[in-house]
């Protein structure tokens, strides 16, 4: 069962210099909520960003991570 | 019905309905709260999409995921392209994106506000084929 704090590790390890707020929504380690920051997303569209943060977990989202929900921006973006 | 098939009538969904949205359950009866609140603001903006149930056969999912490169439901495509899930829809209805995007007035009420009857939608009966 995945935790929080190991989503939040992959999502940084993944993308280098990225900083993530990972919150277990129901306490039951399968629906999480992201807000990532990385300069990796610069010129991505909304959804090829959330699709490079997908990738990290590849069949795990909807897998064991049941929902991954997303919120990312760029380190320019005033969010 | 093999994979290959079901992910032909698929790609033809997504071809043929400019508004075609991948769910669990229907809008009537969404089987979860992401499908329920994607087809809410669907509702709530008055426009006319076609829904799939993706439950009947876990192939589907899978083979959707396959063409779309998105892991969840559920998904909704606009004019064959991949708009995004339940996250993606919601930010796009709250700033008004989603409105424009599929030309209808942005309406004034909030889409977690009562759901909203689908009169114009209707599920693709994709279930009876897979028999």
């Amino acid at each position: 069962m995945p935790s929080a704090d190991e989503l939040k590790m992959r999502i940084e390890q993944a993308l280098p210099g990225s900083t993530a707020a990972v919150e277990d929504l129901t306490g039951g380690g399968d629906h999480f909520r992201a807000e990532i920051v990385s300069d990796r997303f610069a010129g991505l569209s909304r959804i090829e960003q959330h699709q490079l943060v997908y990738s990290i977990f590849g069949a795990e989202v909807g897998g064991p991570i049941h929902a991954l929900s997303l919120k990312t921006s760029t380190p320019g973006d005033t969010a | 019905m093999t994979n290959d098939e079901i992910r032909s009538f698929l790609q033809q969904a997504i071809d043929e309905n400019p508004v075609m949205l991948f769910m669990k359950g229907t809008p009537d009866q969404p089987a979860c709260g992401f499908s329920m609140r994607s087809s809410a603001a669907l509702n709530a903006l008055g426009v006319k999409y076609a829904a799939l149930d993706i439950l009947p056969d876990p192939r589907i999912r899978e083979e959707l995921s396959a063409i779309s490169n998105w892991p969840t439901i559920p998904q909704l495509f606009v004019n064959g392209k991949l708009v995004g899930g339940c996250d993606i829809m919601l930010e796009m209805y709250e700033s008004g994106e989603l409105a424009d995007m599929l030309g209808v007035e942005q309406p004034e009420d909030e889409p977690e506000a009562p759901v909203q009857e689908a009169p114009q939608s209707g599920p693709i009966g994709l279930e009876n084929r897979l028999s």
